[in-house]
């Protein structure tokens, strides 16, 4: 039996959901649109059922992309998620607004369970409910009382799966409804009023209101949460602890997998049989999964934050205290989170601004989102500014290479911001932007729904990301170890010759032909096919090769550049490789690392669409190749063009 | 006399009257702002815009364009954060 879980934002469904199904849970996707869809098994008198949990939303009528398939899959009978029963799970205290979508589920004829959750916070309130009688205002349904979030009232939720009647129930509350087409608004409007109407006598006849009972607390904190001045200061507060305490806690867990994975590496090497596929699976298959994986702890610790946040209800005041200043840009407060996560990375970023209901507020967010610095920037970021930023202080106390680095990350952002503003000015749209947002109550998280958000965005990334790093990285790793003709075999045997000359050890001497054998693979060719066009930037064609291959992921440039420059590559804050980069000379004996070319570089990094990954994302989130093609376009542009200016200026 | 809810100041309390026919009226309606409600001005987002409103026991923010369709009579004041 199918059973769907449907209900407001806020009513604490996915505890509900989690309370019935713990950890015999998956994730799908609705057939046909990307909206995720969470379902799970539950057990009841030996049957197995199967629990579809379907987007938080207010009416059946969908009013933004993720809230279209709750529609879709209730008004089609064919629709393979079409649900035997329905469970509405409702916020007791707010029981006229949630009725309306119960009630409007219930003329569908659904059989229909009434979940009053968050009694606890109702009775805080001084209302409540009389459950029999508002039983008997809907016949054939069956009205409980949970509190899920202390896990209170499985049982009896079970045992109304049992009891519930399987047929369909003839009843109607609203007579004569029936299904309207979700673009019939004035028929929708004439229904709401309607509707409302009837429930209020319902709510008449169940609900008793202790008005001793006060909610003022609740509006003590907004008073500084939202205040004009604390509000913003008590933001960047918690910004700024949230990334301390990324940056202070990832490094190490990366640091393992990065060590793991290349130890995994280099013990394949040696012991598997010689031979091309040994190489793949030691210097495609292996790395490209650690490219992935390295990045977890980073792409965990931001979301266990963001998911804190949002299930305290802290995070829609942030929207509501930011909606203002993001609207000039085209954005909405929405477009915060969005914003914020892809720091981590524009992945899960791009994806979560499907809450934003406006179609132009939300194609800016996408649009800009990859210009915020992800994770995979900072090994480049940090390798480029040892190199070329001098260890020194600025004004008394700030370290000038940390001073670069937040530098990079504002122009990041403040770039963001700009390209909205213009981008507002350009994409054409008939409808309004708009906000219509409840402020949830305040209360603690609820840590399993915090440890469930972690996985699935980590789930999300690892394999959406994961499947184009890692092709990305197997198409690399064949166009670095094959070249045409016998070129790369005379390569590699003069370098063997040399290496005999210079009396190199056998370490040595493998590198020395590794890096001639990549100077004259397809990626060495394509490296030097766009000198001339990165010539400008001050690049050679090495960086060029490392430019390419950073398409896979762009942390991939530090291994590129290590292999190229034939150092091993030890992990130890890449020190070999940074004395070898300082040392490489242009044919007129400047150095070919400057102040000059490594902030150009930096800025190309900032600006650069340089993840397939993301593309891939973006173009099933817009349906289209368009997006995401004036997105390489616009951010190419401005990668080069910045970039040209920093070396010119600088030199 | 009918006013706009975008006009009213935090600590008011105010009825519906009408709202204005637009893309918005179902789901301003749907979020249980009808015809009748009564409704609290709560406070507002530094800047003046969105502001927020107390609806049958819950917090509903709006911007002011969208608090400009909604007519309402006032009725009484409370002290939102006594």
């Amino acid at each position: 039996m199918k059973i769907a879980l449907l209900g407001n934002p806020n009513t604490g469904k996915s505890s509900v959901f989690n309370m019935l199904t713990g950890l015999r849970q998956h994730v799908g996707n609705f057939p046909g649109v990307t909206v995720d869809k969470k379902f799970g098994t539950i057990s009841v008198l030996g049957d197995e059922h199967t629990l579809i949990d379907f987007p938080g939303t207010y009416s059946i009528y969908p009013r933004s992309k993720d809230e279209k398939v709750v529609y879709d899959v209730l008004s089609n009978p064919n629709h393979p998620d079409y649900p035997d029963v329905v469970v509405v799970v409702a916020d007791e205290s707010n029981l006229e607004r949630n009725l309306f979508l119960f009630t409007q589920i219930y003329d569908l004829h659904f059989p229909t369970i009434l979940v009053l959750n968050m009694s606890d916070i109702a009775s805080r309130k001084g209302l409540s409910i009389d459950v029999p009688e508002l039983e008997k205002q809907f016949p054939g349904s069956i009205v409980i009382e949970t509190t899920a979030k202390v896990g209170l009232g499985k049982d009896r939720l079970l045992k109304a799966v049992e009891l519930i009647s399987k047929d369909k129930n003839t009843e109607t509350f609203l007579p004569l409804a029936g299904l309207k087409d979700p673009d019939d608004l004035l028929g929708q409007e004439e229904e709401a009023e309607q509707r409302f109407a009837l429930i209020r006598k319902v709510i008449e006849k169940v609900e008793t209101h202790d008005s001793t009972a006060t909610k003022k607390e609740q509006h003590k904190l907004d008073k500084i949460l939202v205040h004009p001045v604390f509000g913003y200061l008590i933001f960047a507060a918690i910004l700024m602890v949230v990334f301390q305490f990324i940056f202070a806690f990832a490094a190490v867990p990366m640091d393992f997998i990065d060590g793991s994975f290349a130890d995994l590496s280099a013990w394949l090497n040696k012991t598997m049989p010689k031979g091309l596929f040994s190489d793949l699976i030691s210097q495609g298959i292996v790395p490209g999964i650690g490219g992935v994986v390295v990045f977890v702890p980073q792409i965990a610790l931001l979301f266990f934050f963001i998911a804190i946040l949002e299930e305290s209800g802290y995070l829609a005041r942030v929207v509501f205290i930011m909606d203002r200043l993001m609207r000039p840009m085209g954005l909405n407060g929405k477009s915060v989170v969005p914003l914020l996560s892809s720091v981590a990375c524009a992945i899960p970023g791009v994806m979560s601004t499907r809450t934003i209901a406006d179609w132009k507020e939300r194609m800016i967010t996408i649009l800009v989102a990859p210009l915020m610095s992800c994770s995979a920037r900072i090994p480049v970021y940090t390798l480029l500014i040892s190199l070329v930023i001098p260890k020194e202080t600025v004004l008394g106390f700030f370290n000038l290479q940390g001073v670069v680095l937040f530098g990079l990350y504002a122009l990041g952002l403040v770039s963001a911001l700009i390209i909205a503003a213009i981008l507002k000015f350009i994409i054409n749209s008939k409808d309004k932007g708009f906000l219509l947002l409840e402020l949830p109550t305040y209360k603690s998280p609820r840590w399993s729904n915090v440890g469930l958000t972690v996985w699935e965005k980590v789930r999300v990334f690892v394999f959406d990301a994961g499947k184009v790093i890692l092709s990305i990285s197997i198409i690399l790793w064949a166009l670095a170890s094959f070249g045409p003709g016998e070129k790369m075999m005379h390569a590699a045997a003069k370098a063997e010759v040399k290496a005999k000359e210079l009396k190199l050890t056998a370490e040595e001497t493998e590198r020395m032909v590794a890096s001639a054998k990549l100077e004259s693979s397809y990626i060495g060719i394509m490296g030097k096919a766009i000198e001339p066009a990165i010539k400008p930037l001050g690049y050679d064609w090495k960086i060029g090769v490392s430019l390419i291959t950073s398409f896979a992921a762009r942390e991939v440039f530090v291994g590129s550049l290590a292999t190229i420059y034939a150092v091993h590559d030890d992990g130890d804050e890449n020190r070999r490789l940074i004395d070898r980069m300082r040392a490489e000379k242009r044919t007129d004996g400047t150095p070919v690392y400057s102040m000059a070319s490594g902030v150009s570089l930096m800025i190309f990094y900032v600006f650069a669409m340089q993840c397939m990954a993301t593309l891939a994302v973006v173009k099933r989130e817009t349906k289209s190749w368009k997006w995401p093609l004036i997105q390489i376009a616009f951010m190419g542009i401005l990668a080069y063009l910045g970039a040209m200016i920093a070396f010119n200026v600088l030199s | 006399m009918s006013k706009a809810l975008s006009a009213i100041e935090p600590g008011q309390t105010v009825q519906v009257t009408y709202i204005e026919s637009s893309a918005l009226k179902p789901k301003l309606m749907e979020m249980g702002v009808v015809k009748g409600k009564e409704i609290t001005v709560l406070f507002r987002a530094p800047f003046g815009d969105p502001i927020a409103v107390d609806v049958h026991g819950y917090i509903l923010s709006l911007r002011l364009d969208e608090a400009a369709l909604i007519q309402v009579d006032e009725v009484g004041k409370q002290e939102v954060f006594a």
